[in-house]
């Protein structure tokens, strides 16, 4: 599965800028590796250029000034069909296809590449069984399912061509607290046993300290620090501790200590 | 019953012209279908093109209907044969509900559905045949049923120029002072046109994603 235990960086920013067409600059000066098979939290509030990062990454938006890497390559020398096809790809919203079936939806990049379609279904069962569904709704369409369920299908969808690289923008951010509570679990499983390397970002300091090994923590356009959840949680700078009083007492019970 | 009486009588010459009406109403929606899908396409992706062609789909629109087969009587080739003139001035009509909303349906489509396909890889040509135009279906449907309701009432017109169909009774009766005559083609031609609304109605309620 990791075929990069080199410790050479999966994701690489190299001083990168971004610029909105208006002028107006979402990130600045951003430099951070993520490690194979690592998960890296992007954590900050609405605006601080979390988001914005993320889609640097599959080239949904293009650097004003720096480098993306991905696998050693630069993004903007890749052929950018081929650099998103291996880049799994959740959003908040989960955005399914509503005309198309369960088992459509999750087997769309693998029938566009060509599998046969005995292959696509057999992946799309195995897929839907790691994600924690019955196979039952695999005829059923996006509407006819639970907001959970709906995010475990856009899990397994992003997860259809197997690829090395998971990218998350909230994607829990949307259900209420028992299912996010469920899918936070499930994530841990799912990570320890396909050990992806995976960009997650949130808002909520809870889900980072719980399901990061690193958390880089950002504000305004800005990387201010990258820290383990343990480091975070002792951290006495400011903008840590502004998080910690906002997000209350009970946090040391949460944190991902690299043992789960 | 007079007209009843009057339709029986000429059974078939009132087939005939609706035969006629069916192939200018069908062919000008094909070839507005053919070249306004494309057009609505191209300005809903480049919003650049997006005022000049909506722009030029309302200024034709706008056009009197006896005026715009007077303007195109000099074209060469069209001009020729009333059919093919009258078949482009319909198309010329048709194109605005078609290009309004194929636009109106593209632009529709849930950006982050959009968004998840572009992220997955998906080509533009992908995303537009496997996303956007199956979601943007049904109201691009109902803009071709708006062109044909339309263009079945504009197509009597086209006796005008002698290009046949239905509205070939309703200028004789007119001349004639028959209001029989009238009917025989105005009755004929509202079913038309409620047949096309209705089957195409219930297509795009059939098509309409959910």
């Amino acid at each position: 599965m990791d075929t990069n235990s080199d410790g050479r960086p999966v994701i690489e920013f190299r001083d990168v800028a971004y610029v909105l067409p208006n002028g107006q600059p979402l990130l600045a000066g951003l430099t951070v590796q993520v490690q194979p098979g690592e998960t890296l939290v992007l954590l900050g509030r609405s605006g601080s250029g979390k988001t914005t990062t993320l889609k640097l990454i599959n080239r949904l938006l293009t650097p004003a000034s720096g480098e993306v890497l991905v696998n050693g390559a630069h993004t903007a020398d890749s052929d950018v069909i081929q650099l998103r096809r291996g880049i799994g790809y959740v959003i908040q919203e989960v955005g399914l296809f509503p005309h198309y079936t369960v088992e459509k939806n999750v087997g769309l990049v693998p029938r566009i590449k060509g599998w046969p379609a005995a292959r696509v279904h057999q992946r799309v069962e195995e897929l839907l069984l790691m994600v924690g569904l019955d196979l039952r709704i695999a005829q059923r369409y996006p509407h006819q399912l639970s907001g959970g369920q709906r995010q475990r299908v856009g899990v397994a969808r992003a997860l259809a061509a197997d690829p090395a690289i998971l990218l998350m923008d909230e994607p829990f951010g949307a259900l209420d607290a028992i299912t996010r509570d469920e899918l936070q679990c499930e994530f841990l499983r799912l990570q320890q046993r396909l050990n992806k390397t995976v960009v997650f970002v949130t808002h909520d300091l809870r889900e980072a300290l719980r399901l990061a090994s690193r958390i880089a923590l950002m504000e305004s356009g800005r990387l201010v620090t990258v820290l383990s959840p343990a480091e975070f949680l002792r951290s006495k700078d400011p903008l840590p501790a502004a998080y910690m009083r906002a997000f209350g007492a009970g946090l040391d019970s949460v944190a991902n200590r690299g043992d789960s | 019953m007079n007209l009843l009486h009057f339709l029986s009588q000429n059974h078939q010459q009132v087939l005939e012209l609706t035969g006629e009406h069916l192939w200018l109403v069908g062919s000008s929606t094909l070839l507005a279908v053919l070249v306004g899908i494309p057009l609505g396409i191209v300005s809903a992706h480049w919003p650049v093109w997006n005022r000049p062609v909506l722009g030029t789909a309302n200024v034709i629109q706008t056009i009197p209907s006896l005026a715009l087969f007077g303007f195109l009587l000099p074209v060469p080739w069209i001009g020729e044969r009333a059919d093919r003139l009258a078949i482009l001035a319909l198309t010329l009509y048709a194109l605005l509900p078609v290009i309004r909303n194929t636009y109106t349906g593209i632009r529709g489509v849930d950006p982050a559905v959009v968004e998840a396909g572009r992220g997955m890889g998906l080509t533009d040509g992908q995303l537009l045949f496997h996303v956007e135009l199956p979601l943007a279906l049904s109201v691009i449907l109902s803009g071709v049923r708006v062109a044909v309701v339309v263009s079945v009432g504009l197509a009597t017109i086209a006796a005008a120029i002698g290009a046949g169909g239905l509205g070939e009774f309703i200028f004789r009766g007119l001349a004639m002072v028959n209001n029989q005559l009238i009917l025989a083609g105005a009755i004929p031609a509202a079913i038309l046109a409620l047949a096309a609304d209705f089957s195409l109605g219930w297509l795009e309620r059939r098509l309409r994603p959910r």
